[in-house]
Formats: C-alpha cells, sequence, structure tokens
C-alpha cells in the first residue's frame, strides 16, 4: 500500500507564506508529479510529506493513517533530494546500505540488496567510491538507489534530474518511467519542468505561491487549464492570451479583431475575458473560417518546427508552423484559429470558462 | 555539489604566497628583505632561545658576567630539578604540572562536550531569538576575564571551591562554552543539513543522524576548537593565582611564577619548567596546525 494524503498544508517562513493551505490525495501506485516553478512550494509539500518541516497546520495522512505529527523515520517513505544528499565520507556502498543498516538488516541481505540495486541502476563498478569521485550522473543513480533499495511506503523525489545534462536528463525521464512501471510503487515527484511533469505523470498538481491550482492527469491540465496561470506555465511556446469580450454571437479583441463566439463559451456579454490560444492550435499557412489579421514579427527556427510570432495590434500571437515557413518581418499574416480548442478565462478572476461546455 | 568540511579545509593554507614583485632595487630588495626578516626572528625567537639555553646551562654559567653564549657546560640538572624534588621524591612542581593536565583536559572536554550539540542545535533548529542568544553567549567574553575575579572568588568561598581543582575545570569551562559554541556553529553551518534529512528518511532518528553523518565531518572543527580551548586554560595565570593556594591543587602557570622572588631565584628551574610548560601546547599545535588554519580562515574564504 501506498496512499498519501495532505490536507491544507500550511508553512511560513517568517513573512513568506510558503504553503498556504495544500491538500493532495496521491492514489496508491501513482506516479504523481507536483508541478510549478522556483518559490511555489514544492520542496516544502515534499519535506512536509516527508516529516522533515513543522508543519503550522495540516495534516499528512499514510495509507490513511494520521502521520502528521511522526519523526521521519517512522513515515517509512524513502527520498531523493535535488542536491543528491549522498554522505560524503562515506564509498558508495555504503550510502545504498544505510537505509537498511539503519533497519539493522543482516550483512547478507544487505549485500543481496544493494547488489541488486547496482545492477539495476548500472552502477556495479563505481561501489568503492565515494561521492565526489562521482560525475553528477552517477550521484544521481546513487541517490536513487539508496532510495530504491529498500520498498517503502513511496518514493518522495525532489527535482533528481535538475542537475543533469539535458540528455541524462531524457534518459533518465525513461528510466525513471520504467522503474516506477517496474516496482509499482508510488512516486511523488516534485519539478518545475513541465515536459517531465507532461512525460511521466500518472497525476499533475500545479502549484503556485503555496497553492494547488489543479489537480488531472497531463492530458487535463494541457487541454483544459483550470486557470488563465496554469493555461500559462504549462506548454511550450506558452499559450497566447488576448483580452477581448463576448459580444453576441462575436468575439471583439481589444485590439479590434472579432472572431465567431465559440458555442461552448458560457460568459456573460461585455465581461473582460482572456482567448487563449496554443500555437498548435493556430496555423498561418491553412485557411479556415476563423482568422485574425496581423503581421510578422519573427521566426523561431527550432529544428522540427518553427514558430511563428505575429502581432496582432500590440499583442504578440505565437503559432505553430512547419519547419520550411519563411517571411519577412512586417509581412501581413492571417492567422487561422481553431475555435473548438480555445480556451477562454474570465479576465478579472483568470479561471477558465470554456470547461462547462466542453 | 556538497563538499565535505575536510575537502573544504584541508588543502592546506588559504592564502597562496606569490614572490613580492620586485618593482626597484632588484635583487636588493630581496636581500633586505631577508636581513629584516632575519632582524625580525632574532628579536622574536631570542627570549625563547635564551630560555632554552638557561635552562641547559650550570647556575654558574647562569650568573656569568658578561653572559656566555656558546662556551657553557650543558646539564639536566634543572629538567631533573623540575619533576623530581631534593629528597628524591615527586617535586611540587610536576605536580602542578599534572594539576595542569588534568584542568586543562577535563575544562576543554566539558566545554566541546557542551558547545558542540549546543552548536549543532543553534545551526539546525529554529531556536526563538536565536540572534539574541548568540549574542548574549558572545557577550560573555566581551570583557577582560580578569574583572569578574573577585565576585567568582566570592562566589567560590560560599561553595567550598577555592582551592580546588574543579572550581578551575569549571571556570575555564565556562570561559569556553561560548568560544566553541560560537566556533563550532560556523562549522556545523558548513556542513549541509541535507545529510542528516536524508539519514532521518533512511530510518535514523535525529540524534543517529547527527551522530553518523555530521558528527565525523565536523572532526577538523572539532580538533580546532579543543586546541584553542586547551591552550586557554594551560595558559590561564589569573583565576589560577587567586582560586588556588596549596601546591596540591596549583597548576603549573602560578607554580613557575611562584619560583620567582625570595631570596635566591633558581634561573635554571625557572627557565627549564618554562620550556616543560611550553612544550605540549606547541607539540598539540603543531599536530592539529591544518585544522588550526582551517579555524581561522573559516568562513573569511568561503562565500
Amino acid at each position: 500500500m501506498g496512499t498519501l494524503a495532505a490536507h491544507g498544508l500550511r508553512k511560513s517562513f517568517g513573512k513568506v507564506q510558503a504553503l498556504d493551505g495544500v491538500t493532495l490525495d496521491v492514489p496508491d501506485g501513482s506516479f504523481f508529479v507536483v508541478l510549478g516553478p522556483s518559490g511555489a512550494g514544492k520542496t516544502t509539500t515534499l519535506r512536509a510529506i516527508a516529516g522533515l518541516e513543522k508543519l503550522d497546520a495540516g495534516s499528512v495522512h499514510l495509507d490513511g493513517r494520521d502521520a502528521t505529527g511522526d519523526a521521519p523515520a517512522a513515515r517509512d517513505l524513502a527520498m531523493v533530494f535535488q542536491s543528491y544528499a549522498l554522505y560524503p565520507r562515506h564509498t558508495v556502498y555504503e550510502n545504498i546500505a544505510s537505509p537498511l543498516r539503519a533497519r539493522r538488516c543482516s550483512s547478507s541481505e544487505i549485500a543481496a540488496a544493494v547488489e541488486q540495486m547496482s545492477s539495476l541502476l548500472h552502477i556495479e563498478r563505481l561501489l568503492q567510491r565515494r561521492p565526489a569521485q562521482l560525475s553528477g550522473g552517477e550521484m544521481q543513480r546513487v541517490a536513487l538507489a539508496r532510495a530504491l533499495v529498500r520498498r517503502p511506503r513511496a518514493f518522495l523525489m525532489d527535482e533528481p534530474l535538475t542537475n543533469l545534462d539535458l540528455k541524462l536528463r531524457v534518459e533518465m525521464r525513461t528510466e525513471l518511467t520504467r522503474i516506477h512501471r517496474s516496482i509499482g510503487a508510488t512516486f511523488v515527484y516534485v519539478t518545475n519542468d513541465q515536459v517531465e511533469a507532461l512525460s511521466m505523470a500518472d497525476q499533475v498538481a500545479v502549484l503556485k505561491e503555496g497553492k494547488v491550482q489543479q489537480v488531472g492527469t497531463p492530458t487535463e491540465v494541457y487541454e483544459r487549464p483550470a486557470n488563465q496561470w496554469v493555461a500559462g506555465f504549462v506548454g511550450s511556446p506558452p499559450i497566447s492570451l488576448l483580452a477581448c469580450r463576448a459580444e453576441g454571437d462575436r468575439l471583439v479583441g481589444a485590439e479590434g479583431w472579432t472572431l465567431p463566439r465559440p458555442r461552448w463559451t458560457t460568459a456573460e456579454d461585455g465581461r473582460p475575458l482572456l482567448l487563449g490560444l496554443r500555437a498548435e492550435d493556430l496555423s498561418v499557412e491553412q485557411r479556415g473560417n476563423a482568422s485574425l489579421s496581423g503581421e510578422l514579427y519573427g521566426l523561431e527556427p527550432l529544428g522540427d518546427r518553427t514558430v511563428v510570432d505575429v502581432r496582432v495590434g500590440t499583442e504578440i500571437v505565437k503559432v505553430k508552423a512547419r519547419p520550411t515557413v519563411t517571411g519577412t518581418p512586417g509581412e501581413r499574416l492571417l492567422v487561422t484559429v481553431d475555435l473548438d480548442r480555445a480556451h477562454l478565462f474570465d479576465a478579472d478572476t483568470g479561471l477558465s470558462l470554456s470547461e462547462a461546455g466542453r | 555539489m556538497a563538499v565535505s568540511v575536510d575537502e573544504a579545509v584541508s588543502t592546506g593554507p588559504a592564502r597562496d604566497h606569490t614572490p613580492p614583485a620586485r618593482r626597484f632595487g632588484g635583487r636588493g630588495r630581496s636581500v633586505l628583505e631577508v636581513a629584516l626578516l632575519t632582524v625580525l626572528a632574532v628579536v622574536m625567537l631570542f627570549p625563547v632561545l635564551w630560555m632554552i639555553e638557561t635552562s641547559i646551562k650550570e647556575n654558574r654559567d647562569v650568573y656569568a658576567i658578561p653572559a656566555k653564549l656558546f662556551d657553557f657546560t650543558v646539564t639536566l640538572e634543572h629538567y631533573k630539578d623540575v619533576f623530581v624534588a631534593p629528597d628524591g621524591g615527586r617535586s611540587a612542581l610536576s605536580v602542578s604540572f599534572l594539576n595542569s593536565v588534568v584542568v586543562a583536559g577535563a575544562s576543554t572536554v566539558l566545554a566541546t562536550v557542551l558547545g558542540v550539540p549546543a552548536a549543532w542545535a543553534y545551526s539546525r533548529f529554529a531556536v526563538k531569538a536565536k540572534k539574541d542568544q548568540l549574542f548574549f553567549i558572545l557577550s560573555t567574553r566581551f570583557m577582560p576575564p580578569v574583572v569578574v575575579v573577585i565576585p567568582i572568588f566570592l562566589m567560590y568561598r560560599q561553595v567550598g571551591l577555592i582551592d580546588n581543582k574543579l572550581g578551575l575545570i569549571l571556570i575555564y569551562t565556562a570561559f569556553n562554552v561560548p568560544f566553541t559554541i560560537w566556533m563550532m556553529k560556523g562549522f556545523v553551518d558548513e556542513v549541509p543539513a541535507e545529510y542528516e534529512d536524508a539519514a532521518m528518511l533512511d530510518g535514523y532518528t535525529r540524534l543517529q543522524a547527527f551522530w553518523r553523518y555530521t558528527l565525523p565531518l565536523l572532526v577538523p572543527g572539532i580538533a580546532a576548537t579543543a586546541v584553542f580551548a586547551l591552550i586557554f586554560s594551560w595558559n590561564e595565570f589569573v583565576f589560577a593565582t587567586f582560586l588556588t593556594s596549596s601546591d596540591s591543587v596549583r597548576t603549573a602557570p602560578p607554580a613557575i611564577a611562584g619560583l620567582i622572588g625570595g631570596t635566591t631565584t633558581d634561573w635554571g628551574l625557572v627557565a627549564a619548567a618554562s620550556v616543560v610548560f611550553a612544550l605540549p601546547v606547541l607539540v598539540f599545535a603543531y599536530l592539529v596546525r591544518k585544522h588550526l588554519i582551517a579555524g581561522v580562515t573559516l568562513g573569511a574564504v568561503r562565500r
């Protein structure tokens, strides 16, 4: 079993409110990602679950039992730290063995477990080294091995891939997913990298300024962002947000454009809105019945695609296009909009107005 | 990534000495430098050399005028007198040396045992009014210790700690604990708290985590701090003079000072006792010199 539940976590450091009522329910065996920018309270949330941070308010339940006041050792969790926190004076072997030594396992059990872990993570030849003699990627594997060497209730991972170079990060992403599948344990994984969140998670919780903005599957978070902030944070290139209001059967932009009003929106007339358009739902190459007119502002070739910046009035709209697209800045363009996939947000509250009709 | 205190501090002196630029005078400048340094060395070391020389001169040569710098008879009689009484038993001086060892050793151990966990706690935990507390601890070192000799004397008389080794141990511990806390807090701050976090998640209690993973990293710092505390206790003169009187309790500094005066002064004995007194500290400081430099420069070079 490995269900984790955090309810109404509150924690302040001096004047900074790090956690402002964070509630998370992590189902058994899931890969649960906590996503947010730096300073959102992700690490504090994880440390609170681990018992390393004393809470001002809130409770942590592990497998349905209240563990709020329990010492970290009593919670039966394993954690991978962002800095890895490998014990500098101990060999890799001793580092990995540490959780088993704490539980007074016999040396033959320890040897067997360490051997199994080191072959799983391909670090057999590093066992007699010390952390200072390891590369970043190797340290990361050792930290992972130390967490995985026993079977705790759940694994907590604090940005474990952040300190790796890009290539290694991509490799480890696949490997972590593989490990999660093979052992079927609960993972709580903190990251500020939306690619990690979207590619690895069963469930994503998006955190901002100590508050949970949205919890859902990666698809839900991407396709149906709960509010304007989540829409802007998740997705690359970022979603384009255009100020507008509904008028009868039309959407009228603050910059003077008009589009047919999407049938799914419940927004009342005249209310200030934000129209959210993702780059892949826009086109400068095809023609459709809903389009915005603007001028080419810049091209950003990314190899497999090119992002076209189009200026509509004073606002920039990012459009995904084929890598072969060309143009000169200032050139007039028509941007075709797939309104079925557009998002509308209340400009005052930031909340999505798209949910109801879909 | 995490750097252990070991790696951070054991790389020798923090400053690299680059040869001074010879802008004018060329070689002449360096000759001048050598000459000045030689003069300085002679001036600084002469008393030490004179002390050593006196300790191995026969009494006749000690009082010879003009002073005999080189052509004297070498004798180890004075060193024998330091340890052996004229009647063949243990000398009063040797007892006082033993007292010094006991008092300085015990007060250093006590200060370390009390100070290191306190420093760890101040470094790791959210303590109410932490800064004020630390300032208060430091403030006990602001005034010269001599100021409190009289009050301490009166208090000790009340509780019967006058002329008592325990009394000296306690007062030296009281002076060394604040120093230890401040010095060690710097060292503990340098050790990432995440080692303990990781150990607690491995299944250790907080104290076990400290003991297994933080304390070993603090050993260089503890060594440096303890040597400073030891030197303070070993050298302390004022309190030892005021608070002790009998030969069986006295530590070496007042005992050696007590040799001077009276009708005649046995300078050979004074010198030999002084050499014996200086040796342990020199040896200790030499053994932990690496850590001493670390202790002195820590915080000054990193961050």
